[in-house]
């Protein structure tokens, strides 16, 4: 996807906010299950409805998470301390929302893009999550709807709210910066990274401006429930703002909604309709101040985050060379899905790390909850079986799909698919008899037209039934050829 | 007169059955809540479900606990599970609380038996229970008059004999004030040393659960029975209390009293001599009593005026129709909304939210919220600057005695006026008591208030023992509505044989 403003005299400047809902056992403020999918409204308790007396204590384990976010995002962690943040809405219980305002968990760290370019973050904070409604007609909307239905199941789910810093410059890298932080998260344990599943959830502060110019007014778009909604909906929405300015009008400060549908934004609130939220210290808790000890206990348990793990892998597959993109692209994508230890720990059992890699980011990538359950020892054998010749790289394919379907070794699997690995006699045999029947193609061989060696591979594998090894075949072929050249 | 520690004690050696002991009060309910309206539900087959249990558990040989027996009234704001919880408000109109308060736990853990939820001003905004939507309560000393508020049906029940103990809440002075206007022990313990977990909020940062007992002591074993930590509350203080009953009778010798200018002046002169008669008494047990100004609790009464509404503004915004209470239905859930809170709250609620929400809107907020947050502090390190000189205060509870009803429903700042004296302590998070002293000329009580710093309560009820002792006393009610022998007794032998004659039929107005 090309960015409007690409090579134009206008700039894009976006500004993201991303709410994560922490993976914690029990909800922010009181011990009902953190727990997604469950019949609607079975988590619940006096607490997280906001029952008439009841109040919020907060969970330890979501103060931990809290702070795991801000030293990963190189971050101040800091004393801080909770608001409430007033308004109405059906699906939030007390009519107001525990978050955090002046003194946030989290303040003053920064991302740093796959691509190296920097995008700061102004602050996170810990808040709860509102209750989820269903809207019965109307377009899924509340207003206009026929009727209402709401799950508090999530209400008091334990948020953090990353906010960035303007720093982003496209859609691209909005993208990139989501994807990037995503792999963070999950990375650190603190959220499951499901965007379709609203466990992050994305708001979009856009403007434009001509470039080097001074800040143009900002929209906040919301509903943007995958990447791709996010680059979409800032291309989109730029463009329109741009056209607003190029008409001479001005850009109003307003909240819009991602139509996914229509592909286009529409205004749900100006700021003359912005809620006054009326923030106020929250006096049903006291401030929260992470100790010294926890911060570092949680910085020496911090896991090698994507970053270093890219570099890693990058570093074992390039063996000092400047890496193919294509390297680069399958790297990316094993960190992403948690595979860099299966690859990693291959490598170190003497399996070829290239093959290793390009097994993970392919195949074993098609199933990675599968491939994350998988032995080191068994993809390890399956890649050195493969890198052997022991198994065609279609064989290999096919026993690696059954090792993540149903489990097994490699050498069982491949035994019970009859991937018995053909003698050389037998190997000779097969390229004798395809030799005998293709005696054009074999003299252009032999006249030094090698394309024709994967015809006959192809031959080859035919009579063996995919058993014999492409590599294999080549070189009984370039011997054939040497000892009918010779004198 | 029978306390509560008379109760418990005759039915825990056997004595006295709790079944009788809550027969007996449950009667006298019935005989004249009809004319003072202190209870706004009465669960007569639960309170005896519940006698029972103590009685079986003293057959058994087991304790029941310090409060075995003990009828006690829990004024409507205290979540009761199974029975309803109204804050005499229509919007909770329906609503059963699924789970108990902790200080209710606490309570039925000690054994006490539970015979009624008691009238007050709406959400508690009020001082003289005449802003309950189901009618107000009438001052056993004069139906004619308030018993003060907001507790004031809890003041009333335990004043005429209807329960030993009652707990009520107190923002502003909502336990002192109607205890000094009924003539009942009231006290407000420390922010933090009973549970919030489990009470209606007001106005979180000042809102705190206290007893109302007919003596000291009572109140004293009511709260060792209630305080303590909760980890249900972020807000309670982690330490165990101190013990206070043990050391109540230790006397004042050597102790720092201050009486406190800012804490009499206005009063009317009856309540004035009864201050300076009570620290008279405190100087003749050996206490150094002498006079003090603290001008910041001026400041007290504006700066309450703006964060407990603030806060009330934020607490009450979950009446919204949408969950659980009263809904009034509109064409979207905006007009519900409106229509619900439109409908279901009284007037003081409706002023106390608006002026809330205008205290903490964008462009208001530093001149009226933070401002008020200042004069907090200022409050605060006013009474710490006092406490470094005095170890306890004095002055009035209330700046006069119960005044008649409908006087001052008009004018809502003559209303807020009643609790000049008593917002301090909560603006600090202080404990302060209120004790009987005497009857006025006009046969109403007038009562005088002790206040110490955090954690004080020993020492503060220690003080008001002595207090007590020296007082020359608050006579029961004798209202033309009670039992002719003027007995508040609530052994069962004794009360039985009461009778009914000359209790007037007629509700309150």
């Amino acid at each position: 996807m090309s960015d409007v403003t690409t090579g134009s005299e206008w700039e894009v400047v976006v500004g993201l906010e991303v709410h994560v809902e922490l993976r914690t056992a029990t909800k922010l403020f009181c011990s009902c299950p953190n727990s997604f999918g469950d019949v609607p409204n079975t988590n619940v308790c006096p607490v997280c409805l906001g029952l008439p007396g009841s109040l919020p204590v907060l969970n330890s384990r979501a103060v931990e998470m809290a702070a795991t976010v801000g030293l990963a995002l190189n971050a101040r962690v800091q004393p801080s301390r909770f608001h409430r943040k007033n308004y109405f809405y059906p699906d939030m219980p007390k009519d107001y929302q525990i978050s955090q305002y002046d003194l946030p968990i989290c303040a003053a760290g920064w991302l740093d893009l796959p691509d190296g370019h920097r995008v700061g973050v102004e602050r996170a904070h810990l808040e709860e999550d509102t209750g989820k409604s269903t809207h019965l007609g109307g377009g899924g909307r509340l207003h206009g709807s026929d009727g209402s239905l709401v799950d508090y199941n999530r209400a008091g789910v334990p948020l953090v709210e990353v906010v960035s810093a303007p720093d982003i410059r496209s859609a691209e890298q909005a993208r990139s910066y989501v994807a990037e932080l995503r792999s963070i998260l999950v990375a650190t344990g603190v959220s499951d990274g499901r965007m379709e599943e609203g466990s992050l959830r994305v708001d979009a502060n856009v403007s434009v401006r001509r470039r080097g110019g001074t800040l143009g007014t900002r929209c906040e778009i919301k509903n943007l429930n995958s990447l791709r909604s996010l680059g979409r909906a800032i291309e989109h929405d730029a463009a329109r703002q741009v056209a607003v300015v190029e008409s001479g009008r001005q850009v109003s400060q307003e909240t819009r909604h991602w139509n996914e549908e229509g592909g286009h934004t529409v205004p749900l609130r100006s700021k003359e309709e912005a809620f006054d939220y009326r923030y106020f210290p929250e006096p049903d808790l006291v401030p929260v101040e992470p100790p010294g000890e926890l911060l570092d206990r949680l910085a020496s348990e911090m896991p090698p985050l994507p970053a270093e793990r890219r570099r890693r892998l990058i570093d074992l597959a390039s063996e000092g060379r400047q890496p193919s993109r294509a390297a680069e692209d399958q790297v990316a994508t094993v960190v992403d899905l948690g595979l860099d230890d299966l690859v990693l720990g291959a490598a170190s059992r003497g399996a070829s790390t290239r093959l290793a890699l390009a097994r993970a980011a392919n195949e074993a990538a098609t199933d990675p909850s599968a491939a994350r359950g998988l032995s080191v020892e068994s993809f390890a054998k399956l890649v050195s079986m493969e890198d052997s010749g022991r198994l065609s790289a279609t064989q290999a394919k096919a026993v690696l799909a059954r090792m993540l379907g149903e489990g097994g070794s490699p050498e069982q699997i491949a035994a019970s698919l009859g991937y018995e690995a053909l003698d050389p006699s037998q190997l000779s045999a097969a390229v004798e008899t395809v030799l005998a029947t293709n005696g054009a193609e074999w003299q252009r061989f032999v006249d030094g037209d090698e394309k024709v060696a994967g015809f006959f591979v192809g031959q080859v594998m035919r009579v063996t039934g995919g058993k014999a090894d492409g590599r294999a075949v080549r070189q009984v072929l370039a011997q054939r050829r040497l000892d009918s050249l010779a004198p | 007169m029978t306390t509560a520690a008379d109760i418990a004690g005759s039915v825990r050696s056997g004595q006295c059955s709790a079944v009788d002991v809550a027969t007996a009060h449950l009667d006298r309910i019935d005989q004249l809540d009809r004319s003072l309206h202190c209870f706004l539900s009465v669960d007569r087959s639960g309170a005896l479900g519940e006698a029972e249990l103590v009685d079986r558990a003293v057959a058994a040989g087991r304790d029941p606990g310090p409060l075995a027996g003990v009828p006690v009234a829990l004024k409507d704001n205290l979540c009761t599970r199974g029975t309803p919880t109204t804050c005499a408000s229509r919007i909770l109109d329906g609503w059963v609380p699924p789970y108990d308060a902790t200080v209710v736990e606490l309570l039925r853990r000690a054994g006490a038996v539970v015979v009624g939820k008691t009238n007050m001003d709406e959400f508690a905004m009020g001082s003289s229970t005449e802003h309950s939507a189901f009618g107000p309560t009438c001052n056993p000393h004069d139906p004619s008059r308030v018993p003060g508020g907001s507790s004031g049906g809890s003041a009333a029940a335990v004043a005429s004999g209807m329960a030993a103990l009652a707990l009520g809440s107190d923002t502003g002075g909502s336990i002192r004030q109607p205890a000094a206007l009924c003539g009942v022990v009231g006290l407000k313990p420390t922010y933090g040393m009973v549970s919030r977990y489990g009470l209606v909020a007001f106005a979180s940062s000042l809102d705190q659960i206290g007893p109302f007992a007919t003596s000291v002591a009572d109140a004293a074993l009511m709260l060792e029975v209630i305080a303590g930590h909760d980890p249900r509350d972020s807000t309670s203080i982690p330490s165990s209390p101190a013990a206070v009953l043990a050391r109540l009778s230790d006397g004042v010798q050597g102790v720092r009293v201050g009486v406190v200018d800012e804490l009499v002046e206005g009063a009317s002169a009856e309540v004035v001599s009864a201050v300076s008669s009570a620290a008279e008494a405190l100087a003749k047990a050996g206490a150094s009593v002498e006079s003090t100004r603290i001008p910041a609790c001026r400041l007290g009464l504006s700066a309450y005026y703006l964060l407990a509404p603030a806060e009330a503004s934020s607490n009450l915004a979950r009446y919204d129709g949408v969950r659980y209470g009263l809904r009034v239905d509109g064409p979207d859930v905006e007009a519900m909304n409106v229509a619900t809170r439109t409908a279901g709250f009284g007037d003081e609620v409706k002023r106390r939210i608006m002026l809330g929400t205008f205290a903490l809107s964008s462009g208001y907020y530093d001149a009226y919220y933070g401002q008020a947050q200042k004069a907090r502090t200022v409050v605060l390190d006013a009474f710490a600057a006092a406490y470094e000189r005095f170890d306890l205060l004095l002055g009035a509870t209330a700046p006069t005695t119960a005044f008649p009803l409908g006087d001052r429903t008009a004018d809502p700042m003559s209303m807020y006026l009643s609790d000049v004296f008593t917002i301090p302590s909560n603006l600090a998070g202080h404990p302060a008591v209120s004790v009987p002293w005497t009857t006025g000329g006009d046969g109403l009580p007038v009562a005088v208030q002790l206040l110490g710093p955090a954690l004080a309560e020993p020492l503060v009820l220690r003080a008001a023992s002595v207090v007590e002792a020296s007082a020359p006393g608050v006579p029961p009610p004798c209202g033309d509505f009670l039992p002719s022998d003027g007995t508040r007794s609530a052994l069962p032998r004794q009360a039985v044989g009461s009778g009914s004659d000359g209790l007037p039929r007629e509700g309150p107005a």
